[in-house]
């Protein structure tokens, strides 16, 4: 092979690689992309029934209810709307009433089904996402919660 | 005082390094010797001053000086004590100190050890090192000065982060800085090298060994981190393709490219520009990864709580380091002339192929990382996503597989002209054993999972290849036994610490794949003497009591194994109360067999008595841990060979290409 031909050699197979990792990821992004609403979202309807997504805002004061053994219900707010959620297993170490928190999972029937509750590690964070949602719904107080 | 002297040291410290990041430099351009030589007298200098630094808060740490906001913020007296010397980095501005000492530590090494470096080089390398710790020194002096008072002084700590307070994490940014910051060496190499316009065999000789510090460093930073989200946080995984895991993440994949073709370099003259643009890659992912581990842009569970004008900080540092050097090298790069010839099937091919998919994984995992702050701007705050593990997977996964798959095959290929046919025909053993795995993998699981079974047979692929390759090098087999075995012992050390890190890989492949393929979880609530079967082994609930701790107090459930009626072990999972923060943690109850961890943790108890457990068996984790300690032996054994420290210095006026390869 001339020098010329095995430079090409290698510029398709660069190209070859970035393609197929291109392809990989197209594909993936709209299979596994979640997007994240907040309680006001959901009520206006932004997200259909089997969507999976990130629903994010405060735990409502008085709402966690433990009495079904493993699956816990609360609701999240961001202090305009709030949404019902259940979740089986054991909940992070810093969910609270009051607090922010994350939650992934389907809306079914009306109930967030969640399959993950994000924790965090740091009593003083607040997920970005959720302090945006409630500054957006005008709630937020700086430096509260 | 003490924290007076220490604020004193770090600003000398920056006038030391504003002097080395000149002088040397123009005594390189100038050829002026004693000009140059001033990089090895100030290197020492600054570590020292950092080091003093570094003293006067640990000191203040342990000696709980509360008139300090940093010792008020994060410490407590009743902290047992290696908690309160870990707190030292376990904040922000602390960590920020120990990334200086440890820049400074590296500096002094250069200085010291680097005798048979060329002076110019040496001067130019210690001056670029010394301008990237400006930037740090006055970052940390203008926004996050560890060592500001308070009047009236505290009467007592706000106590560390409970989560932080474990001998796991007490070690880990130490090492995962080691790893970030040791890259700064090869970047202030390549920057170096850009000036002089020069880079040769003896170039990459130079460097490796610190690549190879940084990166032994950084894998074991890596899986400590990983490691503790194991066991601490409790959700039973250990890499949750978190922003924050993945900014150490894309520096490891780059660096390792890095080594790699600093190999080839060093053995055929060649990829020149390739390597200098990795050095300088490499540094700038450990940059981004402070920077968004420290800016807090992205969403993570990993996050602490941070504050943006710090942020923007790094950003801007960020952005004169990637756009000085990246400018330097466009301008500088085309003049490095490669040498040696270039056959697609060769060692160096395969070396390239390596170069090419982790670098391609870097950029995916960059564009799943920084994705979601993308969609943010551009659709100006109102679509809000988030990129999580199924993405990473999907994408992850196989790109990675033909990686592993080629890594069997490369050590095999000759330098300059391989032959890819002998190549497969002496692994046939490995292919014959790996096909044979993945079928019984197939056969025993059913079918459940595709992953399990492609991962089953290329970590046997890569294992088996691995062997053969040694057994090929020692001629096992060809020749009398006594004579394998001496060819074996005298094997470079370099050739061991490559077999070892590919082993070692293996070994986590099957790790990764058990743990990710086979997990199974179980959640229920039981109380006292309930059980509950997972994956054969039954779990019986003993009861749980409470218990005090030196600065908490526990919940601590007890649950008996026993499988098929024979006792296997006791599993104490607890569940925390910091009392000073009131912050509840959890610690789960591990008993680590070969074949997988049995893995228990508790929750809060509900109205009636009983308790939610979670339950896993996560088969084969542990030889993740056991192949990723596998892979820093061979990084470490890769570093004591002697000819990084013997016969490299001499830099030839013959072009290293016409040497014969080894």
């Amino acid at each position: 092979m001339k020098r010329k031909h095995k430079r090409l050699t290698f510029v398709l197979v660069a190209f070859l690689l970035l393609g197929g990792a291109a392809a990989l990821v197209l594909n993936a992004f709209e299979e596994n992309i979640v997007f994240f609403m907040s309680p006001s979202d959901v009520a206006a309807g932004k997200v259909s029934d089997d969507r999976r997504f990130r629903l994010g805002g405060l735990v409502e004061e008085g709402s966690v209810d433990k009495t079904a053994g493993e699956t816990v219900s609360f609701r999240v707010t961001d202090m305009s709307e709030t949404v019902s959620v259940s979740y089986t297993g054991i909940l992070p170490d810093l969910f609270r009433e009051g607090q922010g928190v994350v939650c992934e999972g389907r809306l079914t029937g009306g109930v967030f089904v969640a399959d993950e509750v994000l924790a965090k590690h740091d009593e003083n964070y607040m997920p970005p996402e959720v302090a945006d949602a409630l500054k957006k719904s005008g709630k937020w107080k700086e430096g509260g919660y | 005082m003490i924290a007076e002297i220490g604020h004193f040291a770090l600003v000398l410290a920056l006038m030391v390094a504003c002097v080395q990041g000149v002088v040397p430099l123009l005594g390189a351009h100038r050829g002026h010797a004693p000009w140059m030589s001033f990089a090895n007298q100030s290197a020492l200098v600054q570590f020292v001053l950092v080091a003093i630094s570094f003293g006067c808060l640990t000191h203040a740490y342990v000696t709980s000086d509360f008139s300090l906001v940093n010792v008020v913020q994060n410490s407590h007296s009743t902290k047992p004590m290696i908690y309160k010397i870990s707190g030292v980095w376990g904040n922000h501005e602390g960590s920020m100190l120990l990334w200086v000492l440890i820049l400074a530590i590296f500096g002094a090494a250069v200085a010291m050890f680097g005798k048979y470096l060329p002076p110019a080089l040496k001067a130019r390398a210690l001056a670029i090192q010394a301008l990237i710790a400006v930037g740090f020194y006055l970052f940390i002096l203008l926004t996050s000065n560890p060592f500001q008072r308070m009047f009236p002084p505290a009467e007592n700590g706000q106590d560390l982060n409970p989560l932080l307070q474990d001998p796991g994490l007490a070690i880990h940014p130490p090492m995962l800085y080691l790893g970030y910051v040791g890259f700064s060496m090869a970047f202030s190499f390549a920057i170096a090298a850009l000036i002089e316009g020069r880079v040769d065999a003896a170039w990459a000789r130079w460097v490796r060994p610190w690549t190879l510090t940084a990166w032994c460093f950084l894998t074991g930073g890596i899986a400590l981190g990983s490691w503790w989200a194991y066991y601490e946080l409790g959700w039973g995984g250990f890499w949750f393709w978190d922003p924050v895991e993945n900014a150490s993440f894309m520096p490891w994949l780059i660096g390792t490219a890095l080594l790699h073709s600093c190999v080839v370099v060093e053995k055929r003259d060649t990829m020149k520009a390739w390597t200098i643009f990795l050095a300088i890659l490499a540094f700038s992912f450990s940059l981004l990864g402070t920077f968004l581990v420290r800016s807090g842009v992205l969403t993570s569970v990993h996050a602490f709580a941070t504050d943006p004008e710090r942020g923007v900080f790094i950003l801007v540092l960020l952005l004169i380091v990637v756009g000085g050097s990246f400018a330097l090298y466009a301008w500088r790069a085309p003049q490095l002339k490669s040498t040696g010839l270039f056959q697609p099937i060769s060692r160096e091919g395969a070396l390239l192929l390596n170069n090419l998919l982790m670098g391609t994984a870097a950029g995916v995992v960059l564009l799943g990382t920084l994705y979601p702050l993308f969609i943010d701007a551009v659709s100006d705050g109102e679509d809000k996503i988030s990129v999580g593990a199924p993405f990473f997977n999907a994408v992850f996964i196989p790109l990675m597989t033909p990686m592993v798959a080629a890594m069997a095959i490369g050590p095999l290929l000759a330098w300059k002209r391989g032959d890819l046919l002998r190549a497969l025909r002496t692994l046939w053993l490995g292919m014959a054993l790996a096909l044979a795995a993945g079928i019984a993998t197939w056969v025993w699981q059913s079918g459940s999972s595709p992953w399990g079974i492609v991962g089953v047979g290329i970590g046997s692929w890569l294992a088996i290849g691995t062997l053969i390759e040694v057994a090929e090098r020692i001629q096992l087999f060809r020749q009398p036994f006594r004579q394998s075995l001496r060819r074996l012992i005298n094997l470079p050390r370099a050739n061991w610490g490559m077999t070892l890190a590919h082993f070692g890989l293996a070994l986590a492949v099957f790790g990764i794949t058990g743990a990710g393929a086979w997990n199974v979880e179980r959640v229920q609530s039981m109380r006292p003497g309930d059980s509950v079967v997972v994956a054969g082994y039954e779990f019986r609930f003993d009861g749980a009591e409470e218990k005090q701790g030196p600065n908490y107090l526990m919940t601590e459930g007890r649950f008996t194994v026993t499988k098929d009626g024979n006792p296997v072990t006791v599993l104490m999972p607890e569940k925390r109360i910091y009392t000073v923060r009131q912050m509840p943690t959890t610690e789960a109850g591990i008993h680590t067999l070969l074949s997988g961890d049995l893995y228990a943790v508790i929750g809060d108890a509900n109205a009636d008595g009983s308790y939610v457990t979670r339950i896993y068996f996560n088969p084969l984790v542990v030889w993740m841990w056991i192949g990723a300690m596998t892979m820093m032996a061979g990084g470490v054994m890769s570093l004591s060979d002697r000819r990084f420290r013997i016969g490299a210095p001499k830099r030839s006026s013959v072009p290293a290409g016409t040497q014969p390869a080894e």
